[in-house]
């Protein structure tokens, strides 16, 4: 799916949230979204997700403008905590999206038991998403996610509150999926190197208010990606200074 | 999180949130700390310290009351044996139910089971309904805050113009008062809706009986069972009230206005005595419900 952004302005009241955003995220591309805090960051990805109304510009997937939440879309929320249903087993949760589809009880059942274990969490399934790790509960909600077999992606800031071990862990699982699934991604975060680590592209918003894209950088690093060799290249070192220096502004630069 | 909605309906709040404090666990995150801080061993001393005062308190009573020896304050034991002649002598067959037990407690229970369960299920209905949406909660948040403070027991005489006196009657006093704490709190809880959650039900494209279903109730559980526990005990009162009034025919208040006419005081006591246990035993079971249906969906973190 070819997710596109014209001239896309948002605001709350009289604040500016986001001004004049173009952007293109061709067919199967990662597309990483970073920027400080605040900078309205999650406010975009509401946007695409059609949680709500563009206020100036458009989005459009495929060439069709969103007016409500698009078919074929699926979001990872940071909050897992409160993104899943604690009232309903880990099985449960990940089986939901597939309810629209009509499916009968038991498909649904094991179509959901399938994508946790690929997510690997074969046998959790019966459990509760609040008996289960932060780590593994943001598992859950990418089951969620993926169960649809989406082919547009939205995370926003998906593995912000895990330790760096679950976190690696993750990353390494999102390129998985990635490879593999081929659907279009845009993945919010604050982080400078998972930006680089995980994505195809990356794209830095300026502080808000009236946030904007400031850097539009290829990551030009193989495809196959490894935690410490990928992260020791010297490529990657470059990449990820020229997305800090971005970041940071002009006026920490200097 | 959960604790943290203050406001709204204060005093139906601030009672439902006192309940069963020496109970144990019951809500949120007790699951997960009263392990740590209560042992199985710690659990049956308290049992045990429970029953202690029980014991201490009725033995005080008995031996008061013997020793004063007063016709109006009889001893608990007489009270108690006095309940057992009246109501559960029966035969077997009517598992002990003698006939006066069949003739006014069942009777008695049957309108209260009524009323409760109208007032029940009105309440969840309309509370859901004003609490989904911003506008018509504002707009109705007055009017039911009125309905609420207008002492129950008060509206019993218009019901006997309108109704006239016998089980219509009673059953609607009884569901026209206990509806209100449900409707008020049902709709509190789901206008408290986690707005994350409401946003993850629409990117998974729920449909409105989906996110009823999956959403909006069971996060508003809590605080549902939270009006349903002021509503049982305020149909208990009207149960009672409504057949206190002359021309009642039948039922526990009956048999206590009508003892008192005998100056059956011995009767009088049994009666009292039958509604505290009714009252202990509908809310136990009323607790029992919720930590089946709420235990499972609490989170920890």
């Amino acid at each position: 799916m070819t997710l596109r952004l014209d001239s896309l302005g948002q605001r709350y009241g009289e604040q500016v949230v986001l001004h004049d955003i173009d952007l293109t995220v061709p067919d199967g591309q990662l597309l990483c979204v970073v920027g400080p805090s605040g900078c309205g960051k999650s406010t975009l990805l509401r946007t695409v997700a059609g949680l709500q109304p563009a206020y100036e510009g458009s989005v459009s997937i495929d060439g069709t403008p969103v007016t409500g939440v698009p078919d074929q879309l699926a979001v990872v929320f940071q909050d897992y905590g409160r993104s899943l249903f604690p009232w309903l087993t880990v099985r449960d949760n990940v089986a939901l999206p597939l309810r629209r589809r009509g499916l009968p009880r038991a498909e649904r059942r094991e179509q959901a038991e399938r994508i946790l274990e690929r997510v690997g969490l074969e046998g959790a399934g019966r459990r509760h998403p609040w008996q289960l790790s932060g780590g593994m509960q943001q598992r859950v909600a990418i089951a969620r996610a993926l169960v649809c077999r989406p082919s547009l992606l939205l995370m926003d800031e998906p593995f912000g509150s895990l330790d760096a071990q679950t976190r690696e862990d993750l990353e390494d699982l999102l390129l998985e999926v990635h490879r593999s699934d081929g659907a279009t991604i845009v993945f919010v975060t604050h982080d400078i190197d998972e930006s680089v680590y995980v994505g195809d592209r990356v794209v830095v918003l300026s502080p808000g208010p009236a946030s904007h894209p400031v850097l539009d950088l290829p990551v030009t690093l193989p495809t196959k990606r490894d935690q410490i060799t990928t992260r020791g290249l010297p490529e990657f070192v470059a990449l990820r200074a020229q997305v800090g220096r971005a970041v940071r502004g002009p006026v920490a630069s200097d | 999180m959960r604790g943290s909605r203050a406001g709204g309906p204060k005093q139906a709040t601030a009672t439902a949130r006192n309940r069963g404090g020496g109970s144990g666990s019951g809500g949120g995150a007790s699951r997960g700390r009263g392990g740590v801080a209560r042992g199985p061993g710690n659990a049956w001393q308290h049992l045990v310290l429970r029953l202690a005062v029980l014991v201490l308190v009725l033995a005080v009573w008995q031996l008061a009351a013997e020793a004063h020896g007063s016709v109006y304050f009889p001893p608990p034991g007489r009270i108690a044996h006095r309940m057992y002649e009246l109501w559960f002598s029966g035969p077997v067959r009517r598992v002990f139910l003698t006939d006066a037990a069949v003739a006014d407690v069942l009777p008695s229970l049957g309108r209260m089971a009524a009323g409760f369960g109208i007032a029940a299920l009105t309440g969840i209905a309309l509370g859901v309904a004003v609490g989904r949406s911003r506008r018509v909660y504002a707009l109705c948040n007055p009017v039911l805050q009125f309905a609420r403070a207008v002492p129950p027991p008060a509206l019993v005489p218009v019901f006997v113009v309108v109704l006239d006196l016998g089980t219509q009657m009673q059953i609607a006093s009884i569901a026209f008062s206990a509806v209100w704490p449900v409707l008020i709190n049902t709709a509190e809880g789901v206008r408290n809706t986690d707005p994350l959650r409401l946003d993850v039900a629409a990117v998974l494209r729920l449909h409105p009986v989906e996110r009823l279903w999956f959403l909006l109730l069971p996060s508003a559980l809590p605080r549902i069972f939270a009006g349903l526990r002021l509503s049982l005990s305020l149909a208990l009162i009207l149960m009672v009230f409504s057949e206190l009034l002359p021309g009642s025919a039948n039922g526990i208040g009956f048999t206590l206005t009508d003892a008192q006419s005998r100056s059956d005081l011995l009767t009088v006591w049994a009666a009292l005595l039958l509604l505290g246990i009714l009252g202990y035993l509908l809310n136990t079971a009323l607790l029992a419900a919720e930590r089946r249906l709420v235990g499972r969906g609490r989170r920890t973190a």
